[in-house]
């Protein structure tokens, strides 16, 4: 019996990132579509509902995750988001969680540091999806 | 004097007039400021007539009760937390438990006094808020303004030094798990990739070395007598490698020699940076025009390409540290975004203007100026 492989959503414009994100989604079993934009990330899912987003944060915009994760909640409400960053905490900066303002409007389900095991992510995945 | 208002929130008559009477005539100063704080009390009952105060004049300080007829202090705190009022609140209660203490505290109290207060224990705490606050004041009134540069600059430069790191050691990760089996044939790429992006790093890191330098002033400057021509031709032949693989021509005309007081290093950055963006900017098979005149004393240096260009919007950020212009036609162009703020900036120290005419599709033209 095959089963429907669930699609997950990499944005990044990293094309290293890109290309190791959609290794992992891969080989964790997912079926990965890739966008290397916030605008080419938009493009999609105007024409399809994917079951779960990883996106970067600094694309084109500083804020282009955010940005990007705000459209896909309006439009799918229950798709999970992760955003992906590689600024940090050691930095003193947590984007999303700095401003009350920001906060308000930023409705990702997870932020994860751009470094992380793979083993960690598939967790992460399979939790936001309920596997 | 500065006054700073008290708000002072207790059910109590003889709490509020003993507040008023030891803080009427009480001074603070620091020897670290000119001017000494004075205190104006504004007495309340009530957590509701203190929020409905708070709501309408801007408060210092807030001396809260806790026990209050209506709403508890701890919960006028909350309010004045939710609401970001730019004040700091003081509880003050007989009712001195640890627990209520931890809770005010976690909720964002600065201190905590109990009931009944001599006049000196109030002074001393009225006394730490005051320095609490004006240290808070100031701390923001700093950061605002230098927070919006210093934060730009290093969330990108965080961002843009961490994700090479990020994709050399997610390669290694793969490599190490031997994902793609035993054959190193197999990982080629990602070996090439990482070199890739260690190369990057590096050019990264020389262009901060320069901009930082440039940035605090403690470049050595080496002003003397040079002919630029000779600097711009062996610009010219370092960028070859680049324009061959493009096949760019490029079209000269420049003087024979050309003489000029300044720092010959900084002449190769400028030359370097407008000539590698011409080329790195073009189409393949482009032209890059390449004019330096004198007119009269006044040096004018512009290159100009045949290439991808740049909107009005773009145009305008080009000079921002760190802007890299990102769009599908300069996804595949590696560069550190710090090339023309260090070349803008090493313009500006002769005194000279830089202009950019750019069109998408047709190209663009720097124009250096020095007067």
């Amino acid at each position: 019996m095959t089963e429907i492989k669930k699609n997950i959503l990499i944005v990044d414009d990293d094309p290293d990132s890109l290309a190791l994100m959609t290794m992992h989604v891969e080989r964790f079993g997912f079926n990965a579509i890739t966008a290397d934009s916030q605008k080419a990330g938009e493009a999609i899912l105007e024409k399809q509902k994917p079951d779960l987003a990883i996106l970067d944060l600094m694309m084109e915009k500083e804020d282009s995750g955010f940005i990007l994760a705000y459209r896909l909640k309006q439009k799918y409400p229950d798709v999970p988001v992760i955003i992906a960053t590689a600024v940090t905490k050691e930095t003193g900066m947590v984007f999303g969680i700095n401003y009350e303002e920001e906060r308000k409007w930023i409705k990702a389900d997870l932020y994860l540091e751009k470094n992380i095991r793979p083993d960690q992510l598939q967790r992460e995945i399979n939790r936001l999806l309920k596997l | 004097m500065i006054p700073l208002k008290v708000l002072a929130v207790d059910d109590e008559f003889g709490i509020r007039k003993g507040i008023s009477r030891i803080l009427n005539n009480f001074n603070v100063d620091f020897p670290f400021l000119e001017e000494a704080f004075n205190y104006e009390i504004i007495e309340v009952e009530t957590g509701e007539s203190a929020l409905e105060i708070l709501n309408s004049e801007k408060i210092d300080i807030v001396l809260l009760d806790n026990q209050l007829p209506g709403i508890h202090g701890t919960e006028v705190l909350q309010q004045i937390n939710e609401r970001g009022y730019d004040c700091a609140v003081m509880m003050i209660t007989s009712y001195a438990s640890l627990e209520l203490a931890v809770e005010a505290t976690n909720k964002g109290a600065f201190n905590f006094v109990p009931k009944p207060f001599t006049p000196q224990e109030l002074r001393d705490a009225i006394e730490s808020i005051t320095k609490h606050l004006y240290l808070k004041r100031m701390t923001r009134k700093m950061n605002e303004e230098g927070r919006e540069t210093r934060f730009q600059f290093l969330s990108v430069l965080s961002h843009e030094l961490k994700s090479p790191i990020n994709a050399v050691e997610g390669y290694l990760r793969i490599m190490q798990d031997k994902q793609l089996g035993e054959n190193i044939d197999d990982y080629q790429t990602m070996l090439g990739r990482s070199l890739e992006r260690l190369k990057g790093m590096r050019g990264l890191i020389f262009d901060l070395l320069d901009f930082t330098r440039i940035e605090s002033g403690k470049k050595k400057r080496n002003l003397q007598k040079i002919d630029i021509i000779k600097i711009a031709k062996t610009s010219l032949e370092s960028i070859e490698p680049a324009a061959l693989q493009k096949n760019t021509e490029f079209i000269c005309n420049l003087p024979e020699e050309l003489e000029m007081t300044g720092d010959s290093g900084e002449f190769e950055i400028i030359f370097n940076n407008l000539l590698s963006n011409a080329v790195k900017y073009n189409v393949n098979n482009g032209k890059v025009f390449f004019v330096i005149s004198n007119n009269s004393g006044k040096i004018r240096i512009s290159v100009k390409d045949t290439g991808i260009g740049m909107s009005a919007d773009e145009t305008a950020a080009l000079f921002k540290d760190f802007v890299r212009i990102k769009n599908e036609k300069t996804k595949n162009i590696t560069g550190s975004g710090l090339g023309l703020s260090i070349m803008k900036k090493i313009v500006e120290m002769y005194g000279g203007t830089i202009h950019v005419l750019s069109e998408p599709e047709k190209g663009t033209e720097f124009i250096v100026d020095f007067p």
